[in-house]
């Protein structure tokens, strides 16, 4: 048990040393724009899966959390003049997503799962007509942002933002990973499994499931938050965007729902070939591709390329 | 502001509409309503039924209306195979909710993306002898491409709702859900009825979708403003209603003409998301829901 | 004089216009072995479900232990000591047999379990129940039989102090009526009280120390097996005028 928990945190201080390596030696910004694209899908898929993948209920707002992180950012630093760092940008962003999780949560988690999941898709439309039509953000034609000047000890701007959200997404890996293995966990699944026996067997469904959907609303506001800094125009087509929506979904259950690495592995998978495919063909497709991976996945092989792999190594042990 | 012939024209505007929208959301009506299957791309199916709508228009001068009704076997059949593996893959090993969730919302963007690929993002209209003309009553214009989806909506919806409460199959229809042993102790198969009730459904979205483009115009990414609408009117009728889901239409209808026409349409999307969040948080049942 | 650790009084339950359950009265005695039965319909698993918490009750009150527990949800229940099984067995099927137990161990038994030695807790009670072999197995490939003594395990994971056995015996052979029975008998035996619903009639006669009757949401019949067999009442119930 020792040796598995060192395991994870000495490959997570070789990713972060071997970002920092990149930073020093990769002088193409092109490629820390793709990397940023990734780590940003992947945090994305790891916040889903905690409520989607441990808890069993289905978020299909995740673009509304998403962009909804993306205008807190914007929003705080036009208001206080570029003054605030991004740090508590982020920290805002997370608050006021995980403040949506829980309403959203309260208003239909005592209801059967498909009403949350509708109520997800709710929100987030609510939420791109409201900022649609509000004029300080720009309004459907979108706000720009001017990229800082500062980018400590980095060569350019978007190293910087790379090495944040590199940061970042290891954190939601390792709060995915705790989860995976502590007794909060395991009530979660519980309540995937069976939620009436969970609750017959002593687990407070309501709270677990709220706090469920709180952690994912802030992780994914906290990956939208540095999104406009990376773009530097945002618009709510683009923010509240299909790709972002789907790619959420598709990501953990083509990786694999059950267990904390299935995300990173969908995710890391599909980005990449997502970008290859936009760079060579055009992003329509990727939406396409991706929507028939999900499919093919979800009736093919349920468990995610996860599952594929435990049976592959099952099948070998005997 | 608030003048009697502006208020008036809404008002008569979203009756018409809510006709229109009670034919769209009739197949999830039966889908989600009876069958409990999340069929999230119900409106991306509509879509497809306008862009066959606009092809067959467009190329051979068809009257919209009858490709609607001409593609409808195509359309069940599409239903029933879409059924049987919604059926294998996931409900009969249990796994509907995250999985069958998954499967529909991958298919809806498959048939989004697709379409958009094909005929790209561009506005696509019907056109027809009659769609350009009016009807006025006083102040009041009726305009014939919102009247005659009306009344085709109006024939399709009475006509199943008789057929579910009428004939033996469509009782079956709607017992299914509920009380599955007592159909098969009756010599029904459960499995083939759902499937014979999901083609239905997907039947129904070939008329809807011919109905859609001959109210407006047509793109790709316009199905997702119907997802609130159907999913709305569908929980605020009350799950396995079919008449509570007519007057539910009637209401989203009224509702968002009357916010369109005085607050703009860029609320309209809203106004179905937000019915739908009320009814949740208030009534969850909706209004004529079984229990 | 032993003294109540379960009280039901005046308990009516509808379900829109139906009446599930009208007026019961039913208590159960600390250490007790209640029998509950009733023909089919008669209210036997909505009065269950009442007591555990997955239905709220119309009228009426529910007491456990001296606390009015009518409106607490079934999780603070069974965190109390109020423990069931469910009639068609509902393992978490994602979960190895072991891993079912510790979902009840630590949340429901949290605060009378040892929060350090979960596992070793968890593989005594699969010791009790006879499934220890089968501890490892994922829960979902389960027989029958184990797959209700899992059931039944993993309400006693709980640490009840009353514990509900919905039918665990429908559709089993002979012998594994007698398993099972054995299991209830010795959980009894220290100090658990039980409500056993049961059609097989030889289990309930075997097992009850005292036997209440339903039949249409009403108490019709209470009192010791041998005095409910010779009832006129409850044999009308079973058979019709």
């Amino acid at each position: 048990m020792k040796l598995r928990v060192n395991a994870f945190w000495v490959s997570c201080a070789v990713v972060v040393g071997g970002g920092l390596m990149l930073t020093e030696v990769l002088h193409n910004d092109y490629y820390f724009n793709a990397m940023y694209v990734i780590l940003q899908g992947t945090l994305m898929a790891v916040a889903w899966n905690i409520l989607g993948g441990f808890t069993g209920y289905v978020n299909f707002g995740s673009a509304g959390f998403f962009a909804v992180g993306a205008y807190t950012s914007i929003f705080l630093d036009k208001y206080f003049g570029h003054a605030l760092p991004l740090p508590v940008l982020i920290a805002a962003a997370a608050l006021v997503c995980a403040l949506i999780g829980l309403g959203v949560g309260y208003l239909s988690l005592r209801l059967k799962g498909v009403y949350f999941s509708i109520a997800t898709l709710a929100m987030a439309i609510v939420f791109a007509t409201l900022i649609s039509n509000w004029r300080y953000m720009g309004g459907a034609r979108g706000a720009y942002i001017l990229t800082p000047e500062t980018f400590l000890w980095f060569h350019s701007y978007i190293q910087m933002l790379f090495m944040v959200i590199l940061l970042l997404t290891l954190g939601a890996v390792a709060i995915s990973r705790y989860l995976n293995t502590s007794r909060l966990g395991r009530g979660l699944a519980a309540i995937r499994d069976d939620e009436v026996a969970a609750e017959c067997a002593g687990v407070p469904t309501l709270r677990l499931k709220l706090i469920s959907t709180t952690l994912m609303g802030a992780l994914m506001g906290i990956a939208g938050a540095p999104y406009p800094f990376f773009v530097t125009f945002v618009d709510p087509a683009s923010a509240f965007s299909l790709f972002v929506a789907v790619n959420a979904i598709a990501m953990p259950m083509i990786g694999g729902t059950s267990h904390w690495i299935g995300p990173v592995i969908g995710a890391v998978l599909l980005g990449s070939m997502q970008q290859v495919i936009t760079v060579t063909v055009s992003s329509e497709l990727n939406v396409l591709l991706v929507g028939l991976m999900l499919v093919g996945f979800v009736t093919l092989a349920p468990q995610g390329i996860v599952g594929l792999a435990q049976k592959y190594w099952r099948r070998r042990a005997r | 502001m608030l003048s009697a012939d502006l208020l008036s024209n809404a008002l008569v505007a979203g009756v018409l509409l809510g006709g229109f929208y009670a034919a769209v959301a009739i197949g999830l009506a039966i889908s989600f309503g009876q069958l409990d299957i999340v069929n999230i791309a119900h409106p991306a199916f509509v879509i497809v039924g306008s862009y066959i709508a606009w092809i067959l228009n467009s190329r051979f001068g068809l009257d919209p209306v009858l490709i609607g009704v001409l593609a409808t076997p195509l359309f069940f059949f599409v239903g029933v195979v879409m059924y049987r593996i919604y059926y294998a893959a996931f409900e009969r090993t249990g796994q509907e909710s995250l999985s069958g969730l998954a499967f529909f919302f991958g298919v809806m963007f498959i048939l989004e993306v697709g379409l958009m690929l094909v005929y790209g993002v561009d506005y696509r209209l019907v056109s027809a002898s009659y769609l350009g003309k009016s009807f006025h009553f006083g102040w009041i214009g009726v305009p014939l491409r919102m009247l005659v989806p009306f009344t085709v909506a109006l024939v399709m919806t009475g006509g199943i709702w008789l057929y579910l409460s009428r004939t033996f199959m469509g009782r079956a229809i709607l017992a299914v859900a509920q009380d599955p042993l007592a159909l098969q102790l009756m010599g029904a198969d459960p499995v083939r009825i759902k499937q014979f009730a999901f083609g239905l459904a997907i039947a129904t979205t070939s008329v809807a979708g011919s109905l859609l483009i001959m109210i407006g115009p047509v793109e790709p990414s316009i199905g997702r403003d119907y997802i609130g609408r159907v999913f709305a009117i569908v929980v605020l009728g009350g799950m396995g209603s079919i008449s509570g889901m007519f007057i539910a239409a009637m209401i989203l209808g009224v509702v968002e003409s009357v916010v369109s026409t005085f607050a703009g349409p860029s609320w309209a999307p809203a106004v179905a998301f937000g019915v739908l969040l009320l009814t949740l948080a208030l009534r969850p049942s909706g209004l004529f829901g079984r229990r | 004089m032993s003294t109540p650790v379960l009280t039901v009084r005046n308990l009516t339950k509808r379900f829109g216009g139906f009446v599930a359950l009208q007026n019961v009265d039913v208590h159960v005695n600390a250490g007790e072995r209640l029998g509950l039965i009733g023909p089919n319909g008669s209210g036997k698993t909505t009065l269950i479900n009442c007591v555990s918490g997955a239905l709220f009750n119309d009228e009426g009150a529910i007491t456990f232990e001296g606390r009015d527990i009518t409106r607490m949800p079934p999780h603070q229940r069974a965190r109390l000591g109020v423990a069931r099984s469910f009639q068609i067995p509902k393992p978490f099927r994602s979960m190895s047999v072991l891993e079912n137990l510790r979902v009840p161990l630590e949340y429901a038994a949290w605060s009378r379990a040892a929060h350090r030695h979960i596992t070793d807790e968890a593989m005594d009670v699969l010791e009790q129940m006879g499934l220890k072999g089968r501890a490892h197995e994922n829960s979902a490939g389960l027989t029958q039989v184990d797959m209700r003594k899992l059931e039944l395990a993993r309400a006693l994971a709980a640490k009840p102090r009353l514990l509900v056995s919905d039918e665990a015996m429908a559709g089993l052979s002979s012998s594994e009526v007698d398993e099972i029975l054995e299991i209830l008998l010795a959980l009894n035996r220290r100090g658990v009280a039980v409500i056993m619903i049961e059609h097989i009639m030889r289990a309930v006669m075997r097992f009850s120390e005292r036997v209440v009757v339903l039949d249409a949401g009403q108490k019709i019949a209470e009192g010791t097996p041998e005095e409910i067999v010779r009832n006129p009442q409850v044999e009308r119930a079973y058979l019709g005028e």
